[in-house]
């Protein structure tokens, strides 16, 4: 092993290190090879979470929904479905089966769009423009149902706001059939492109136990061979109600990732299908309170980038005490560590992409405790820090007034 | 790294062929302009002969975006400002006399923040309307912390 001195810290983002997020990786290289690498989050903060707790549970559901620009549906629903538990609301079965066409039509564009990403990000142009290409059906589907082409403002408490009527049908139908052709042809190019595979194969390597231990979700997990999916082992909306298999894959790396969210792909065209055929009549959704009962509840969602989980306590008034989102980049940056671990830099792009990152959804209060760097000062102390700190490089600031009195 | 067997690269190139001769996937925006659905959620349209300023579309709104005003003879004034509006419908969902209406008009860019302020002035109801039918609220507008 090379002797420490020939580890080069290099210092990653917090300028988008993979999509067009701010995360910062500190990356310890020996060569080309990574040895250690340290994540650190927190550059996106929106106070959400707080946001919620300010608003009524009706006005927290657009809120919510701007969690994510990709997954919003995901959040909208996990966050009505708790509150829904909470003051005891039963949903009508219509209102459930259109929250499951819109979540999966969501993933199909999640999914998508993760393709051309990632085949972006090893310098297969080519393949994003023609899945994003393909993307724009399915947008401009969801733009037709909802009214909008990412926030789709369809869920309120106790339902959905806008029907999905049977005259639709057809132009759905359509849609999932040119998409489904068009799956088939990227199953069929990952399957075969030699380039591809050699690329991706044993690139990100996590193992099953690793995995486990992580906490990995999603397809980050799947891949992996975690035999584990919230839409069917603890079915929401309509899911107890379609057949649909869970895909995993054991190549572990990022390879399988893509093999898994291909899989996901055709599944979920079988089960808008489903959705199709199986929708009931009826009224699509109930009469919600502005009152929200004292109590609280835990909602789960297989998101397309993995399980969704949020927390509400109502305590009797129009606003949530508290609401939590977890979102599922958070479980999977853990796994991302490990995946990188000696592996090369130039793996780095791909493998982070290969969860389907989204660090400003992920991004909570974050409280760094106990390491030995760290230390709290006040705002007299950081103007002297900071005088310090240029003085020692050639720069004096120290007749420079400033708010909190220099006197330096 | 395993290796399965594969067959030769560039398995692309029949479909990269094929898209030489398409059409392109885009178009020339400000000179074609694209038809939204019918469904689509843009530019907000408070029919005011209508409202009753029972003010659920402020009370719903998630930011704050709408004002109802009351002028008197059971005539209310709308004011909407749409740079700070999402889009999101609340409003013509919850309201009762479906007073709001969302259109395709999606074409709102502005220079100046001020404009984007629409007033939509109080009008007289129609004649057929019982007026005495519906009483506003007497709620305290609560504009949501911004």
């Amino acid at each position: 092993m090379p002797d420490k001195e020939k580890i080069v810290r290099v210092p990653i983002g917090p300028q988008h290190p993979a999509l067009k997020e701010p995360e910062s990786f500190m990356v310890d290289l020996q060569g080309e090879k990574i040895s250690s690498i340290a994540l650190r989050l927190g550059y996106n903060h929106r106070g959400i979470e707080k946001g919620c707790e300010e608003r009524t549970y009706v006005q927290d559901v657009y809120l919510i929904e701007r969690v994510c620009g990709i997954c919003s549906h995901s959040h909208s629903t996990a966050f009505v479905q708790a509150v829904e538990e909470i003051a005891g609301l039963d949903v009508p079965p219509r209102a459930k089966y259109i929250r499951t066409l819109i979540g999966e039509l969501e993933r199909v564009h999640s999914h998508l769009l993760w393709l051309g990403v990632a085949g972006h990000e090893i310098g297969f142009d080519t393949l994003l423009m023609y899945t994003w290409r393909d993307r724009e059906l399915v947008m401009d589907l969801l733009a037709e149902l909802t009214g909008n082409r990412v926030h789709y403002a369809m869920n309120v408490i106790g339902g959905v706001k806008r029907d999905v009527p049977q005259e639709q049908f057809a132009r759905i139908t359509s849609v999932v059939d040119a998409l489904e052709e068009r799956t088939k042809y990227y199953v069929e190019l990952a399957m075969t492109e030699e380039t591809l595979a050699q690329r991706l194969s044993g690139v990100g390597y996590l193992s099953k136990e690793d995995a486990e231990r992580f906490g990995a979700v999603g397809p980050t997990a799947r891949a992996s061979g975690v035999d584990r999916d919230t839409r069917r082992d603890d079915p929401y909306a309509a899911y107890g109600e379609l057949e649909f298999q869970v895909v995993t894959d054991t190549r572990c790396d990022v390879f399988g990732r893509a093999v898994v969210r291909l899989g996901e792909l055709m599944q979920t065209y079988s089960m808008i299908r489903q959705v199709l055929k199986k929708m009931p009549d009826g009224p699509t959704s109930v009469r919600a309170p502005l009152k929200i009962p004292t109590g609280e509840a835990v909602s789960r969602y297989e998101a397309p980038r993995g399980e969704d989980v949020h927390y509400v306590r109502g305590n009797g008034t129009d606003k949530p005490e508290r609401a939590k989102v977890r979102a599922p980049t958070l479980a999977n940056l853990q796994s991302v560590a490990k995946m990188l671990e000696n592996g090369y830099l130039a793996d780095l792009p791909i493998v982070v992409a290969a969860i389907d990152p989204c660090f400003s959804c992920t991004d909570r209060m974050v409280a760094v405790r106990g390491t030995s760097e760290s230390k709290t000062m006040n705002w007299e102390e950081l103007v002297q820090y900071g005088v310090r700190w240029y003085r020692e490089r050639g720069i004096d600031l120290s007749n420079v007034k400033m708010r909190g009195e220099v006197t330096a | 790294m395993a290796k399965t067997p594969r067959r030769r690269p560039g398995r692309m190139i029949p479909s990269l062929l094929r898209s030489l001769f398409r059409r392109p996937a885009t178009t020339r925006y400000p000179f074609v302009k694209w038809e939204m659905p019918d469904r689509f959620r843009a530019r907000p349209v408070v029919h005011t002969e209508n409202c009753i300023g029972c003010k659920m579309c402020v009370r719903n709104c998630p930011s704050g975006a709408i004002q109802i005003e009351d002028m008197g003879e059971k005539m209310f004034q709308a004011t909407i400002d749409l740079g700070r509006c999402l889009y999101c419908g609340q409003c013509a969902f919850v309201c009762p006399k479906k007073t709001i209406e969302l259109t395709k008009d999606f074409e709102l860019a502005a220079f100046d923040r001020a404009s984007l302020v629409v007033v939509y002035h109080a009008k007289p109801k129609p004649v057929e309307e019982p007026a005495a039918s519906a009483q506003p609220k007497a709620a305290e507008p609560q504009a949501p912390a911004a």
